[in-house]
């Protein structure tokens, strides 16, 4: 792997670029792997790459249907926080939260970390409630998170509408200054770059077509459209597809995928520093190294493969933005796309062991996997090199639905009175 | 020189308009676009490229345009960036001026990028910004957010509205252009409801430029205005100029955006800026047309430089000339076109470079009879001039000779890419069609067919001929009867269809930097580099180098993108892959997507008919779920605690009012209805006598509590259900579900009645003594009416269903009224306790009381991983039952376990103190951080009444913990609390009965 | 938006339903009599196939009434709608589930 630095993007230029190798290799399928991932998105890629890095296990490899990075890990808003009210989660996006702070220099790859700060905005009395049950609890286990009164809302991000006519007036915040964005290409590219110099092969357009197991019900390896490739560990990572991939093992999931739509603007200068979310009115927003607004939308009612949300989704979307910032209303939406987010009973992921020997399965994200990324990839590959799970996702698992121990984030903020 | 010719174009020379363009004063007609302005006005530098502030010119002439974005609006609310030159219509007053730029357009200090533009490479950005680690936040970052970016976001809230409408049609056809036009004709004549749209302000396309060809024995501009006045004439076909088809979605849904008002200026008038059709159509016809391309060759970028379809667009359709000397490098015929009427118009064109070996055909004798010099096999090897071109340097690719020619205006055609956005967008099939080399409409999904040339076809009579057959096919696919096929005699010469991608000729050799994506300022180079770096899916490539990814979305840039990618793999075009076509068409303002949902409008406001009373005594308002509750009542000089406080005592002591209509009510009837309770419900209903209230929970399947409330029985097959204010929507449809889905043979009906009965809560020892003055017909006793009943009867002459329930503790009723008189019934009772002191409640003192009795607000103590049990429910739960819904979920080992949170009081150590509500609870307050947390205070209060604070928390096993002290740790310092019993007043509830 | 043919109104736009989950999981006759296993199945396991999906809807804006779909997950085809209870019409690559099941 050529280092990437200052130095070598200087040197390289004198030479008109033309030194720089491939990112990663393009290697034709071995016979056989110690672990085969499949899914090439981002936690796919992190798993693969903290095998080879953390737990010594290099003979792997990662395939991908299409091309890498191109599922939700491209799709995403690119949201990082790690606020969540129950222990459980709280520990799993806090250990990721921690490996984003380092990771640009783990993979020698900028992937842009930005700790802009993460607002959550409370537009009603059980919000504020909610919120601040968050921000006690997060104190307590070490994770910072504050209250902002309006008027520190105002402060902290000056394009929010506070104090003016809206239906649902901004009665505070819960702001994470640690949370942030990270550009979701170079994740994926840098965790592909890193993994292929540590002897992982990556191999794209390669989509898994069945799961072979020995008599002993034992994985014995993936029949793919680029021939059968053998391993005795099986690692899913395949988001909106994992009922499809695991239904090849014969095993069903507590598992349903939606449509999740996002939308940029236009570039314009800065405008707009920070992280806000409202997850009462369902608006998400920050702003592009490039100047974008990147915008998030509610998912589909209905289940869908179709990587395309629908319209009256993106107007309530856009009508909830310009409520909270009305500048914005003469902004143009550039491009808008959808995702397929694999969502479980209680919204929270699965990292396990499954019933099938040498199969184990990362999924069930929902709409927030990209956060998770590296500590999602680092426990899952602690998983499989020990075939038991790291503390941190040992409740992730999927006995959880049948002894109904919920890990359940959205319940938790349930609206009624 | 006057860059406007003395005759000709659509403009209206009778209407001419002042405007400024970076403070400088010019004049347009109306008719013009900005961009036809400015370029009537010599004015060619208009804007900055992305990265390395390259100066910039207009490409083209239409939406296309990837250069001349500028800033709009003279005052700040209106101001509006990155808008088209070419889109923007004069009006006089308009305000523009160019973005990215610092101090100004011509010298613009951030030109040092391109400078540097050798380490600014695709993705450097990934490779560097690194160490220390700690400046990317502080440093790199912010130095890269300010230079990105283009225009700059309004500073003020917009004052413009925006609409939306719904239409239903039979055929929509996309384009205004020749097949358009005839698509629209074919379906109208044919008597379909039709809609035609363009995104322009005229409707015409290439018509409106067109200068030679003949239709049906009339000049191209005669046919027009006769087929719009025959449109225009049939009541079934709507047009839509102005009007951008931006997305397709899911069965033949459209979206398309009319702009309304922005060409009027900026004036304050009734009318939206723009509009939102939502259109449902059975059938479409694409008729979206083609973009012209660019060709690739060194410094291809500069001011001058421009397409040849556009340079022909100003001059036949705005009576603009580009430029006075100029050189024409093409891969086709359509550019000899465009040469030979600037030549007529008296620009002088000296030379026709083109990359074929040896052109031959009409064209190029027409343009060698016009006196233009034609050199084939001739590339354009570079360009020079600052701010403008000044030469360019050609190379004959066989004899290798090379030659600079002087020149203000380059005119390139590198042939044209159908515009199949809507098509792929709609899910359908692109092939790559070899001979074109580009991409055209494969197999369908949605109900639509493509015509004229967004399918390939170029030619003007072939693209009208199947214009008018797919608007025949739209008429009979969607169920009418078409008229006969219609002929159209068509005199135009074809200008041919051989076009290039990637790199022309062998260009390859040449250094230099080609630009593929102008605005975003992606050149060959990059795309060379991320293939080297190992970037092989098109998407890759894309997103590595940002190729296709500006305001323009790659309508320029895309094709040309693949071809090198193509070239530089040695890879088929066709097996390179394509990247996805995405909404919107061209950018489409956020507020047209929010319409009318602004302010109140954002979500429905619900009021109860009490609302108006409660509002004229300067009640304070909360938002829940859609409804407005009375927080409080204040009186003058009071705050919430003060108001909290006086409200409490005097329903305490005496009698409180409260406007209770928001919670949900569900009339179940039937004579299977104590059946269905049973099921639905985790009490016991069938032994509930007619006449008598029950507090009902119910469960969703997984066994945690989601609603409650209190339940009426009013006869054998009659039940009167009250949900909470939010959960009224939710708790119907979980009935109705296992109604009409599992329980299909039960004989239930179920009528939300939410909106028919007012609620009026009397509670106090008074509460009594305030409604029998009022009531007729029911006697209200304690022996006749005990806790927990209800009666039907009468107050004031008013139908009524009278609760005797209380959700304070003290003795209490509820009055329901039709929602008509609840206002009117309000104020008699109000009246009527005047004697007593009656006094208004709202949520927070009901919260307040009803804490004191420690009893349950779904929601509050409550949050969806709550069972009956945890929250001291288990009396409800009727043991007995064989089923309900939730029954089986509760009895899994994890819902079972002793280790659950259970509802219990905490009273602080020092009772003046009031805990925070959501604050955590932990048995051990030296733990270090991460603490073991075993609870959370779910509502806590200062209780007047008791002189004191008190809570009501979850805590871990917490009513094996009853007696025992935990700790509450804040910022401020640990909170000592005691573990007690959850009710703090009155625990034998003798005040019931008053 | 969906075009949604309710079967007892006709199409009507998505914006008048509400989605109701995969179609054909019966609650079971006699829950406590499951066992924890088969309970989670008719609880949380759904098939979400990639391709046709047999769904309900209610046309809750409407006539309030629930009916079921099949709709191709892929490109969001609805291929028929017919009435809880109904089974869908018999197709080539589903031949192999049960009519039985559904729920009634």
């Amino acid at each position: 792997m050529k280092r990437f630095s200052a130095f070598s993007l200087v040197r390289a230029a004198l030479s008109g670029q033309s030194t720089w190798p491939r990112q990663w290799r393009s290697p034709e399928p071995k016979p056989s792997y110690d672990v085969v991932i499949v899914g090439g998105g981002g936690h796919g890629l992190a798993t693969a790459f903290y095998l080879a890095e953390r737990y010594g296990v290099r003979n792997v490899a990662v395939v991908e249907k299409g091309w890498i990075g191109g599922g939700n890990t491209g799709r995403n808003t690119t949201i990082i926080r790690s606020n969540y009210l129950f222990d459980e989660s709280a520990r799993l996006y806090d250990h990721a939260l921690k490996l984003w702070e380092g990771l640009s220099n783990a993979l020698n790859y900028n992937v842009m970390y930005s700790p802009r700060g993460v607002l959550m905005l409370a537009h009603n009395i059980h919000d504020v409630q909610s919120f601040k049950r968050h921000v006690h609890a997060n104190r307590l286990n070490g994770i910072d998170n504050e209250w902002l009164s309006p008027q520190e809302c105002k402060e902290y991000c000056p394009p929010l509408n506070v104090g003016g006519e809206m239906r649902y007036p901004i009665l505070g915040a819960a702001l994470q200054r640690r949370g942030g964005t990270a550009r979701h290409d170079a994740v994926a590219w840098g965790y592909a770059r890193a993994a292929d110099a540590r002897g992982v092969d990556i191999i794209e357009n390669c989509e898994v077509t069945g799961i072979r197991r020995a008599a002993s019900g034992h994985v014995e390896g993936i029949e793919t459209t680029r021939g059968y490739i053998r391993a005795n560990k099986v690692g899913v990572a395949a988001a909106g597809n994992t009922s499809v991939v695991m239904g090849m093992a014969g095993i069903r999931l507590p598992l349903e995928s939606f449509p999740l739509q996002a939308l940029v603007s236009e570039p314009v200068k800065p405008v707009f520093p920070c992280v806000v979310m409202s997850n009462t009115i369902h608006a998400y927003i920050s702003q592009s190294d490039k100047g974008e607004l990147v915008i998030g939308a509610g998912t589909d009612a209905y289940t869908s493969y179709s990587q395309r949300g629908a319209l009256h989704i993106a107007n309530h979307t856009l009508d909830a933005i310009c409520e909270l910032a009305p500048m914005f209303r003469r902004l143009r939406m550039l491009r808008n796309w959808g995702g397929v987010v694999d969502v479980t009973p209680d919204r929270s992921p699965i990292i396990a062991k499954t019933p099938v020997p040498g199969l184990y399965l990362n999924c069930g994200w929902g709409t927030g996997g990209f956060k998770a990324t590296p500590g999602s990839g680092d426990v899952f590959a602690w998983t499989i090199a020990r075939n038991e799970p790291h503390p941190i996702n040992a409740p992730f698992t999927i006995e959880r639905f049948r002894e109904g121990v919920m890990i359940d984030e959205a319940a938790a903020a349930a609206v009624a009175h | 020189m006057n860059y406007r010719l003395a005759s000709g174009g659509r403009m209206d020379r009778t209407r001419p308009l002042q405007f400024t363009f970076d403070g400088n004063r010019y004049t347009g007609f109306a008719g013009d676009t900005l961009a036809s302005a400015l370029i009537a006005n010599g004015v060619h530098l208009v804007g900055r490229s992305f990265k390395y502030h390259r100066p910039r010119g207009f490409l083209s002439a239409g939406s296309d345009e990837p250069n001349a974005l500028v800033g709009v609006g003279g005052i700040a609310s209106r101001y509006t960036p990155n808008l088209c030159a070419t889109q923007v219509e004069l009006y006089d007053g308009l305000v523009a001026e160019s973005q990215n730029r610092w101090p100004s357009l011509s010298f613009d200090v951030g030109r040092v990028n391109d400078v540097f533009a050798r380490f600014l490479s695709a993705g450097f950005y990934y490779k560097t910004f690194m160490w220390p680690a700690a400046a990317w936040k502080s440093l790199y970052e912010p130095m890269i957010r300010k230079a990105a970016g283009l225009g700059k976001a309004p500073s003020a809230p917009d004052p413009d509205r925006y609409t939306q409408v719904y239409v239903h049609c039979d055929v929509l056809v996309v384009g205004a252009g020749p097949s358009g036009l005839a698509a629209a004709l074919a379906a109208g004549r044919s008597g379909s409801k039709v809609i035609l749209c363009d995104e322009q302000d005229q409707l015409g396309g290439t018509l409106l430029s067109e200068s030679e060809a003949v239709i049906d024995g009339q000049a191209a501009a005669e046919w027009l205005a006769r087929a719009i006045g025959d449109l225009s004439a049939l009541p079934n076909v709507t047009l839509l100029p102005r009007t951008t088809a931006f997305g397709w979605y899911p069965h033949n849904f459209l979206g398309l955006c009319q702009r309304v008002k922005d060409h009027l200026g900026e004036v304050d008038s009734n009318a939206p800026r723009e509009r939102m059709w939502q259109v449902r159509a059975r059938e479409v016809v694409i008729a979206t047309g083609a973009i012209e391309r660019p060709l690739l060759f060194p410094d291809n970028d500069r001011p001058g430089i421009m397409m040849a379809e556009g340079a022909r667009i100003y001059l036949n359709r705005y009576g603009a000339v580009a430029g006075t000397r100029a050189v024409v490098f093409t891969s086709c015929d359509s550019a000899y076109r465009a040469a030979i009427e600037l030549k007529a118009a008296g620009v002088q064109v000296t030379t026709i470079a083109d990359v074929r070996p040896s052109p031959k055909g009409p064209w190029i004798e027409r343009a060698r009879a016009a006196g233009i010099e034609v050199r084939g096999s001739t590339v354009v090897t570079g360009t020079t001039g600052h701010l403008r071109i000044s030469h360019v340097d050609l190379v004959d690719e066989v004899s290798g000779k090379s030659e600079t020619l002087p020149c203000d205006l380059l005119l390139m055609s590198g042939g044209f890419t159908p515009s199949v956005h809507l098509f792929s967008q709609s899910r359908g099939k692109l092939v790559y069609d070899e001979a074109l080399k580009v991409y055209v409409p494969g197999q369908s999904v949605e109900r639509e067919r493509s015509v004229g040339a967004c399918r390939g076809i170029f030619d003007l009579g072939a693209a009208i001929a199947s214009g008018f057959s797919g608007g025949l096919d739209a008429v009979k696919a969607s169920g009418g009867s078409p008229v006969e096929e219609a002929t159209f005699v068509v005199l135009a010469e074809s200008f041919g269809q051989n076009g290039v991608i990637g790199r022309p000729g062998k260009a390859a050799k040449y250094a230099g930097r080609a630009w593929v994506d102008f605005q975003n300022d992606v050149t060959t180079k990059d795309i060379e580099l991320a293939t080297r770096e190992g970037f092989r899916s098109i998407e890759h490539v894309k997103r590595y180098t940002t190729t296709g990814m500006a305001t323009d979305q790659g309508k320029t840039s895309n094709m040309n993108a693949l071809g090198i990618v193509s070239q530089t793999l040695g890879v088929p075009v066709d097996k390179v892959g394509l990247t996805t076509f995405r909404p919107p068409y061209t950018p489409t303002t956020f507020g047209v997507f929010a319409g009318q949902s602004r302010g109140d409008l954002f979500d429905p406001v619900r009021k109860t008919s009490i609302h108006d009373w409660a509002e004229e005594q300067g009640a304070v308002f909360e938002d829940v779920s859609l409804w407005k509750r009375a927080r409080y009542f204040p009186r003058r000089g009071e705050d919430m605690h003060a108001a909290v406080k006086r409200e409490c005592a005097a329903t305490r002591q005496s009698v409180g009012i409260f406007d209770a209509t928001t919670l949900g009510k569900i009339e179940v009837v039937g004579k299977d209805a104590a059946e269905f309770m049973n099921r639905m419900y985790t009490n016991a209903w069938t032994k509930l006598e007619p006449g008598r209230l029950r507090y009902g929970v119910m469960l969703r399947e997984d066994g945690f509590i989601m609603d409650d409330g209190v339940v009426g029985r009013m006869a054998a097959d009659r039940f009167h259900v009250t949900t909470t204010t939010g959960g009224a929507a939710r708790v119907l449809a979980q009935m109705e579900d296992y109604l009409q889905t599992e329980w299909s043979d039960l004989e239930v009906w179920l009528t939300s009645t939410t909106e028919q009965w007012a609620v009026i809560a009397v509670q106090g020892p008074n509460a009594r003594k305030v409604l029998d003055p009022l009531v007729q017909d029911i006697d209200l006793s304690a022996a006749a009416m005990p806790h927990m009943s209800v009666r039907e009867g009468h107050i004031c002459g008013i139908p009524m269903r009278l609760f005797r329930v209380s959700f304070t503790g003290e003795l209490g009723f509820e009055v329901n009224v039709p929602m008509g008189y609840g206002r009117a019934v309000w104020e008699a009772i109000h009246a009527s306790g005047k004697a007593h002191d009656i006094t208004p409640y709202g949520t927070e003192t009901m919260h307040v009381l009803r804490a004191e009795k420690g009893y349950i607000i779904v929601g509050q103590e409550t949050d969806g991983t709550v069972t009956p049990d945890d929250a001291g429910l288990s009396w409800a739960v009727g043991k007995a039952k064989k089923d309900f819904v939730g029954k089986r979920s509760l009895a899994r080992p994890a819902m079972t376990s002793s280790d659950r949170k259970q509802m219990v009081g905490l009273l602080t150590v020092d009772p003046t103190v009031v805990l925070e509500e959501g604050a955590q609870v932990v048995a051990d307050p030296q733990e270090p951080i991460p603490m073991t947390m075993i609870g959370h205070v779910t509502s806590s209060h200062w209780s007047a009444t008791l002189g004191r604070s008190i809570a009501l928390g979850l805590v871990r096993n917490g009513r094996a913990r009853i007696g025992t002290r935990l700790t509450v740790p804040m910022p401020s310092g640990n909170v000592t609390v005691e573990v007690v019993r959850p009710v703090f007043y009155d625990p034998e509830g003798k005040r019931l009965d008053g | 938006m969906l075009l949604i043919k309710c079967p007892f109104c006709g199409p009507r736009p998505e914006l008048e339903f509400s989605y109701g989950g995969e179609a054909h999981i019966a609650r079971p006759q006699d829950p406590m009599s499951l066992d924890d296993e088969a309970w989670t199945e008719y609880l949380y396991i759904r098939s979400n196939p990639r391709g046709v999906h047999a769904e309900r809807w209610r046309h809750i804006n409407g006539c309030g009434r629930f009916f079921n779909a099949r709709r191709n997950t892929i490109s969001d085809e609805i291929l028929e709608t017919y009435m809880i209870g109904g089974s869908p019409a018999p197709v080539s690559e589903e031949k192999d589930r049960s009519p039985k099941g559904g729920a009634v």
